[in-house]
């Protein structure tokens, strides 16, 4: 159960992170299973609170027992792949940058409409991954963004906000 | 025979223009978008499922059949051009096939990919057409403890047989129980771990989870890693075989769905197992046995038809029992759920129409996969050229385009981005992404059948395996559970030597 990959001190301790995780995780549903009400309208031996109990107390149990493996030196394995380079440092600055771009899709959906905000998320994601094409970047963008709303919008019949720029036409 | 009636009906639904169109282009989208480097077959049916909002049940089905097996085409594609396996089944592929197209003959392996693809989803799909009728016929009578004893083995499976730790393998599985929990429960109706909130109130839809921990999880994950100056893809020309090839590949593409469809028709199957067997087979039955690990062709065809047939094997249990295996059969159950349809036993009796046309089309997409690719594979490898700025920036897009389409609400856009941060961190730290995505998917459907059985049996454990099928399945779950213990035991006992 243990797989080293050549990992430095620091990673030893951030795995601890995910145990924490899965410890805060598992008493979210301990807390909130308890705090369900069960005087009423129960049907059946077993009320809603059972399996969330059993998965809460199962988290918290996998919580120590993956410390126990991270702290005899066990390694969870990270994902490799053709882009990915696991032997470079983590990048924040584009996990960051890419993060924005997303987010500000969802910021703007609502206001400006899919098309804008849609241009916007994938020159920003282009932008954050390394793309510097200042004219062909935001150009892809915009086709993208617009041959995608007409696509779902018009022809699929799924809907898309289309903002003040659509109802121009 | 019954179903060979149904089945001629299911052609008469698949073959319709409009049908034949929408499994073309299903084919052709799901080629498209599972050549691209680093997305696997799951991701493209997820990143896709949005295409087929607006249709009605038959025909988003029919083009569903399409985009599943081109996005399993396109996975191969990858692999052999690239040597990178799109998911885990593409593995076994990517160790002879990239050499090959090394040593110049990825033309031969493409071909023997195509053509093992189509015997294997031939083969398997007749396989679906005998035994899913007749599951299906006896599954009515299983009851809920059995299905509870089912979806144990099922997610004891995915945890413990797949994947290097399997303590990593249970924290994801709870990590999807627990998004599996979040919203009203069925039987009672109170809110669980909603916040009071109202959004939260119907639950997180199983795209968004699957797309989040799929697509975004991914991206973040790459951005954060991105490795700079890769080495191009192998140009490659039409695909073709001569006679010697022809000659080494015919049984390899036979035996492989023997062993691919049985693994796959299995709740605790998967492609891994299969294809690896298949590799194993081949190597022993060669002729060229020293051509293996420097590009044989019978390590691509067999395999591949391995995996194709034990894809068409998951889609038995799929349909069936309502039970996914693989990252891609839970995305096609998250499909059918969209449409309100439940996948089980009684599917057969109540959407015969709507299953014997998927079934067809299975058999539509599979000739149309082979008639289009063959011809269309150089340019299909020219895909894999894209910049990867612009590559990563399109799965984002059409990703939170999907989450948004979904209700078209713009707090799933916050969700999707939450549970793709998880899925980063799932992938940096080695915890796999299936048994979270079987988790949100089983879990409610397996806590519903625990309580059914519970209430049949007034509240005593012993409704649990009550029938001589739940006692047997919790056997197997109890072997696959101390197996490695007893292995480990057994191998301390007996020194090397």
């Amino acid at each position: 159960m243990t797989e080293t990959t050549g990992t430095t001190e620091k990673k030893d301790r951030s795995e601890l992170g995910i145990c924490a995780l899965l410890a805060v995780l598992g008493v979210l549903v301990l807390v909130d299973a308890i705090n369900i009400p069960t005087d009423f309208a129960q049907r059946g031996p077993v009320g809603p609170k059972a399996v969330p109990v059993v998965v809460g107390v199962l988290l918290l149990v996998v919580a120590v027992l993956l410390a126990r493996d991270v702290l005899r030196g066990g390694r969870g394995e990270a994902e490799g792949g053709e882009d990915v380079d696991l032997s470079a440092p983590s990048d924040w600055r584009t996990v960051l940058l890419l993060s924005a771009a997303f987010l500000a899709n969802a910021a703007l959906i609502g206001v400006v409409g899919f098309p804008i905000s849609g241009a916007v998320l994938f020159w920003g994601a282009a932008y954050a991954l390394g793309s510097r094409a200042f004219v062909r970047d935001p150009l892809i963008a915009a086709g993208m963004s617009i041959v995608t709303f007409v696509l779902f919008n018009n022809l699929l019949g799924v809907p898309l906000p289309g903002g003040p720029l659509m109802e121009v036409f | 025979m019954d179903s060979l009636t149904q089945l001629i009906d299911g052609f008469g639904t698949a073959l319709t223009p409009t049908h034949l169109l929408l499994a073309a282009v299903g084919v052709l989208l799901g080629t498209f978008i599972g050549v691209l480097p680093g997305i696997g077959p799951a991701m493209a049916v997820a990143l896709l499922l949005p295409v087929t909002y607006g249709l009605d049940p038959t025909a988003a089905f029919i083009m569903f059949a399409g985009i599943y097996y081109g996005g399993m085409f396109g996975g191969s594609t990858t692999s052999i051009l690239l040597n990178t396996p799109g998911e885990s089944a593409a593995v076994v592929t990517a160790i002879e096939g990239n050499k090959m197209a090394k040593s110049g003959r990825g033309s031969q392996a493409l071909a023997a990919a195509a053509i093992g693809h189509f015997a294997g989803a031939m083969i398997g799909t007749v396989g679906i057409v005998v035994l899913a009728p007749f599951i299906a016929a006896h599954a009515v009578d299983i009851g809920a403890p059995d299905y509870f004893a089912i979806m144990i083995l099922a997610f004891i499976g995915v945890t413990s047989v797949l994947g290097a730790s399997r303590i990593r393998g249970f924290a994801s599985l709870l990590i999807g129980l627990s998004i599996g929990l979040i919203g009203l429960d069925e039987m009672t109706g109170q809110s669980r771990l909603t916040f009071g909130s109202l959004e939260l109130a119907d639950g997180i839809d199983v795209v968004i989870v699957a797309v989040g921990l799929f697509a975004v999880g991914e991206s973040l994950w790459i951005a954060s890693r991105l490795r700079h100056g890769n080495d191009g893809p192998i140009p490659v020309g039409r695909p073709w075989l001569g006679r010697d090839d022809l000659k080494r590949t015919w049984k390899p593409w036979l035996r492989g769905p023997v062993i691919g469809f049985p693994f796959g028709a299995i709740p605790a199957g998967g492609a891994e197992i299969p294809t690896f067997l298949s590799y194993v087979a081949e190597k022993k039955l060669s002729k060229h046995r020293d051509e293996f690990g420097s590009g044989a062709i019978e390590g691509v065809a067999g395999p591949e038809s391995a995996a194709s047939a034990s894809a068409s094997g998951t889609l038995v249990t799929m349909l069936t029992l309502g039970l996914p295996t693989t990252a891609t059969a839970a995305v096609m159950l998250a499909a059918f759920q969209q449409y309100g349809i439940q996948p089980g036993p009684l599917l057969f009796e109540r959407e015969a129409d709507l299953v014997w046309g998927l079934i067809a089309s299975l058999f539509v997409g599979t000739v149309l996969l082979l008639v289009l690719n063959l011809p269309l594979a150089p340019v299909w490898a020219k895909l894999l050229k894209i910049p990867r700025p612009y590559l990563y920036a399109g799965i984002l897009f059409f990703a939170s385009v999907g989450a948004y389409a979904v209700s078209g609400q713009v707090v799933d856009l916050i969700v999707l981005f939450v549970i793709g941060v998880l899925g980063f961190a799932m992938r940096r730290y080695g915890l796999p992404i299936l048994p979270a995505v079987i988790g949100v998917i089983l879990g409610p459907a397996a806590e519903q059948q625990m309580r059914r059985a519970l209430q049949i049996s007034d509240g005593s454990l012993t409704g649990l395996v009550n029938t001589t099928f739940s006692v047997v399945v919790y056997a197997i779950v109890v072997v696959i559970l101390v197996w490695p213990l007893v292995r480990r035991f057994t191998r301390s006992r007996q020194p090397v030597g």
